[in-house]
């Protein structure tokens, strides 16, 4: 594959987000799954085409981050644009900080189950 | 050494292993510690995948930066990372995220670690002091967290003395572990969620506000 990070020019990445610093969105998390609603397109860039790719199965933000050798905030650009033009969908983890709701029972549960079967 | 800030990211090898499509809860934890403490080993030792790694780079004024000769702004600083990931039913994966817990990090980590649902603090009992910052910090954000000591050669002091040096609460569990094996590894993190269990009991026993 193609790895566009891994080449270390600065001006790569700028020219990858169009200078953007910043997504779109601010809701995306680490753990956030992106899927794919639609195949690669001619014209598309290859790092939006092989984010698509790599989405026909759901996969998380930093998946995708550490597939493409792109950081991650400049993964949560791509993503976020990808997701403004409908081709993908996002899945927003049910556990976030922010107000610290509790982790439900039911999902901590799932944790201790899943765990011991390791 | 931590190849995840040395080495250039390793080409995908293999097949990934995709998760299933109704897959659609990503919680996290958190395994933090100094440098060569363990971290990529145990993360490496319960993932369903072989550990990938990543960055994140952050601007940020008048911070003083290890290397700056990729990235456009004088004043970015770059966190590596590595994860793994556990599949625990067909909507619910855990990923687990090795980070360095130095200070000159910790300001990344509000953005790339908020809403772990917890924290393993990986120690080498040679060089406790290394995770007096990182337990600091977990404390004052209130992320619930338990202590690891990594077994390097055999213990130097007694788990009171590891209990005492790292000023810990005692409700704070503090066991020994072996990185480098799955079930060492696994009881390490159900030891976490066992400790998560009982936060949530006695939050459940409180009066409803
Ligand atoms: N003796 C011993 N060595 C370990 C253990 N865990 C990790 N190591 C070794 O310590 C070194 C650093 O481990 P690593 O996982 O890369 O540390 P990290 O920097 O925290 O990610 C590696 O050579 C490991 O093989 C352990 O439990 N016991
Ligand atoms: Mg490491």
């Amino acid at each position: 594959m193609n790895r566009p990070g891994t080449d270390d020019r600065p001006d790569r990445l700028y020219t990858l987000t169009s200078g953007r610093s910043r997504p779109s969105r601010e809701d995306l998390d680490l753990v956030t799954l992106i899927v794919a609603e639609s195949g690669p397109t001619a014209g598309l860039s290859s790092e939006l085409a092989a984010i698509l790719r790599l989405c026909v199965h759901p996969t998380s933000v930093v998946e995708i981050s550490a597939e493409l050798g792109l950081p991650v905030s400049i993964t949560k650009i791509l993503v976020s644009d990808l997701l403004d033009a409908g081709r993908a969908t996002a899945r927003h983890p049910r556990y976030t900080a922010s107000g610290r709701p509790e982790l439900d029972p039911a999902t901590l549960e799932k944790v201790l189950v899943g765990l011991r079967a390791l | 050494m931590d190849s995840a800030l040395s080495e250039s990211r390793p080409v995908p090898d293999g097949p990934r292993a995709p998760l299933g499509d109704r897959a659609s809860n990503g919680l996290k934890i958190v395994v933090v510690g100094g440098f060569g403490v363990g971290k990529t080993t145990m993360v490496r030792s319960v993932s369903e995948i072989r550990p990938l790694n990543t960055e994140e780079t952050m601007t940020r004024a008048g911070v003083p930066t290890d290397d700056t000769s990729h990235v456009p702004e004088k004043t970015a600083t770059t966190v590596a990372f590595d994860f793994g990931r556990i599949t625990l039913d067909e909507e619910t994966v855990l990923y687990l995220f090795g980070a360095p817990g130095q200070e000159r990090f910790w300001f990344l980590w509000d953005r790339l670690f908020a809403g772990t649902i917890g924290a393993v603090v990986l120690v080498d009992d040679r060089r406790l002091d290394e995770s007096w910052y990182a337990i600091d910090r977990l404390e004052h954000h209130g992320t619930p967290f338990i202590v690891a000591r990594n077994d390097f050669g055999g213990p130097r002091h007694s788990l009171e003395e590891v209990r005492e040096a790292l000023d810990l609460d005692p409700r704070v569990p503090l066991i020994d572990c072996d990185a480098r094996s799955r079930r060492s590894s696994k009881q390490v993190l159900l030891t976490l969620a066992e400790h998560l269990q009982t936060l949530h009991g006695a939050h459940a026993a409180a009066p409803v506000r």
